[in-house]
């Protein structure tokens, strides 16, 4: 899967969609709730939730792994939990951003 | 990530929430303003142009209109309504656009040959009840949301392209998304050709905070719009800053919902900010640095440094509050010298920036190379990575072989209590190539000779430093935003332009 800077993909087992913020710099597979997710705007056949990996995602938030080899932001909320290679992806830390708005 | 993904989120997160509210106190919802935009966007295609201008000032019908066209899939021109004649029509003269326009700009956009132009409270009417189209493909990041023209302070405006991924990712990569509590409210008195202007708006709106329009600043009406509307943040540029200070000195701010007051735009004068931070003692200053072309703030000097700067024994930490402060996230800034080589710390040269919020591309002209932008902005970096700006390149003196820039002495004469404002620019000298002309603007009530302002600028700069001449006038050429006009200040001082007060 072509986890590009900006591409835009779903999950095919619960409502979650992310945007990547980070892309890593190898091949690596994105999946939430146990599944590969999919490009945003493709047709894919519905799959079953992994109840193991029902965390859920939220909107807004960023999700990254423990090595920062890719971030997320969720622009969808689900039911799902990334993973990325098969590893959990975690809340990214909220450090207050210096804004100018 | 593109605009029409950022303001579905926000409506996903709370449809009910108000999202801006317009000089005359109606207001949209998320919810509503989606709809609008959804309508919008099936006038736009129905008129068949290829681009969507906008010429007015701040109001509901800019933020229908900017959605509009994105939902349309074409990008927003924004227009700066006080170019001449002669500029304006340059810019409309050779695109294919719907203009959207108060009546009066309308007219005038008419006469510049723009054929389709909508009047703004028709439009906003037509684009709330107009049905939406059919969902059309996600949007492609690549593709141009906006079509800003700079300032031409220093040349003719040109078209800055800025995309879909240039915008989201500034607006992802500073802002948290749904941050802002419902009593939140952001007074934005930036008009919306101003990148600011936009930029505040997408900020705000993916923060959750209620945007509240002022279509033309005045201090007083500013102050009464933080108070009726209890503003919690506010954004302005240096010179409106100025006039709220001015304004408090006749009584107290009394704004009590105010927590955080931004600026940038233009270099700050310091004995403003110092005022400003006085005068409202419990509200969080940030000075923010950006250029059109990087999609606004690329550093941020926060509230915590301006305190600090304040209170603080050390000479660098003081020094800070004249700074633009420290990157954003994701952008990288590097001081070069004039062969191109990066700088070390306390070096001036050139500021150069990198990030996915930098187009750097023009219309017209190719875009490409490393992604290293020239600001074309003189500065230099402290031993913290602090940025100073020093001014723009092309307003650099070179007097006898030195290059000098006008900030340094503008700094010096404005630490002289009888000066409120001033200009240093570059005039034509047979001997020198270009001597210094210093303008001033006096403290109301103040009187000072030339000569008196001539010798604190030699007390506390080098003698080749010292304005050659030093003139009073009863006040500067600034634009709408902030910007001063040293063009305008020049050819007053050799008499072709229009005559100085």
């Amino acid at each position: 899967m072509e986890l590009t800077a900006g591409s835009r993909w779903k999950s095919v087992v619960c409502d979650t969609e992310v945007v990547i913020v980070r892309p890593p710099d190898a091949p690596r597979i994105l999946a939430c709730g146990g599944t590969a997710m999919v490009p945003v705007g493709s047709d894919a056949p519905a799959g079953s939730l992994d109840q193991a990996l029902a965390d859920g995602t939220q909107l807004g938030k960023r999700y990254t792994d423990e090595g920062s080899v890719v971030e997320v932001l969720c622009t969808k909320a689900g039911r799902g939990t990334l993973t990325l290679d098969g590893e959990r992806l975690e809340l990214k830390g909220a450090k207050p951003l210096p804004s100018s708005d | 990530m593109d605009l029409e993904l950022l303001l579905s989120m926000a409506v996903s997160f709370d449809d009910a929430r108000v999202a801006v509210t317009g000089p005359d106190g109606t207001s949209l919802t998320t919810g509503e303003l989606e709809a609008a935009a959804a309508g919008a966007a099936t006038l736009v295609r129905e008129a068949g142009a290829t681009r969507l201008a906008f010429c007015d000032t701040n109001g509901l019908a800019f933020p229908v209109a900017l959605f509009g066209a994105v939902k349309a899939r074409l990008p927003l021109v924004p227009l700066n309504y006080r170019l001449s004649d002669e500029q304006l029509g340059r810019i409309v003269g050779d695109q294919d656009l719907l203009a959207v326009a108060s009546p009066e700009l309308g007219e005038r956009l008419r006469r510049l040959g723009v054929e389709r132009v909508l009047e703004s409270s028709a439009f906003l009417a037509s684009a709330r009840a107009a049905a939406p189209g059919d969902e059309p493909t996600p949007v492609d990041p690549d593709e141009v949301a906006l079509l800003l023209y700079t300032s031409g302070t220093t040349a003719a405006p040109k078209a800055a392209v800025l995309r879909h991924r240039n915008l989201a990712a500034y607006v992802i990569g500073t802002v948290e998304f749904g941050s802002a509590g419902p009593e939140e409210a952001a007074l934005l008195s930036v008009p919306p050709y101003h990148i600011a202007g936009v930029m505040n708006l997408l900020s705000n709106l993916y923060m959750g905070r209620r945007v509240v329009y002022l279509d033309a600043f005045r201090a007083e009406e500013w102050l009464e719009r933080v108070r009726e509307q209890a503003v919690t943040h506010a954004m302005v540029v240096p010179t409106m800053l100025a006039r709220i200070v001015a304004a408090l000195r006749q009584g107290p701010a009394d704004a009590p919902s105010l927590r955080t007051l931004a600026y940038g735009g233009a270099k700050m004068p310091a004995p403003v900010i110092e005022e400003a931070l006085r005068r409202f003692p419990h509200v969080a200053f940030t000075n923010a640095y950006g250029l059109t072309e990087t999609s606004s703030t690329i550093t941020v000097l926060g509230p915590e440094a301006h305190r600090q700067a304040l209170s603080s024994d050390d000479p660098e930490v003081r020094a800070r509050l004249g700074s633009a402060g420290l990157p954003v996230p994701g952008v990288e800034i590097e001081i070069r010298d004039e062969d191109g080589e990066r700088c070390g710390p306390g070096a001036g040269g050139e500021i150069f920036v990198r990030g996915e919020q930098v187009a750097g591309e023009y219309l017209g002209a190719a875009g490409g190379g490393d992604g290293w932008f020239a600001t074309r902005d003189r500065g230099h970096l402290d031993s913290e990575g602090y940025l100073f700006i020093e001014g723009r390149s092309d307003d650099t003196i070179i007097r006898g072989g030195e290059n000098i820039a006008p900030a340094e002495i503008e700094d010096v004469l404005l630490a002289h209590e009888a000066v409120e404002d001033c200009a240093v620019v570059g005039v034509e000298d047979e001997e020198w190539g270009q001597r210094i002309a210093a303008v001033v603007v006096l403290v109301p009530g103040a009187t000072v000779g030339a000569e008196e302002l001539r010798a604190h600028a030699r007390a506390h700069l080098r003698g080749s430093k010292t304005p050659d001449e030093v003139r009073v006038v009863d006040e500067l050429p600034y634009t709408d935003t902030g910007k001063l006009l040293r063009r305008v200040v020049r050819e007053q001082l050799v008499g072709t332009g229009p005559s100085a007060p």
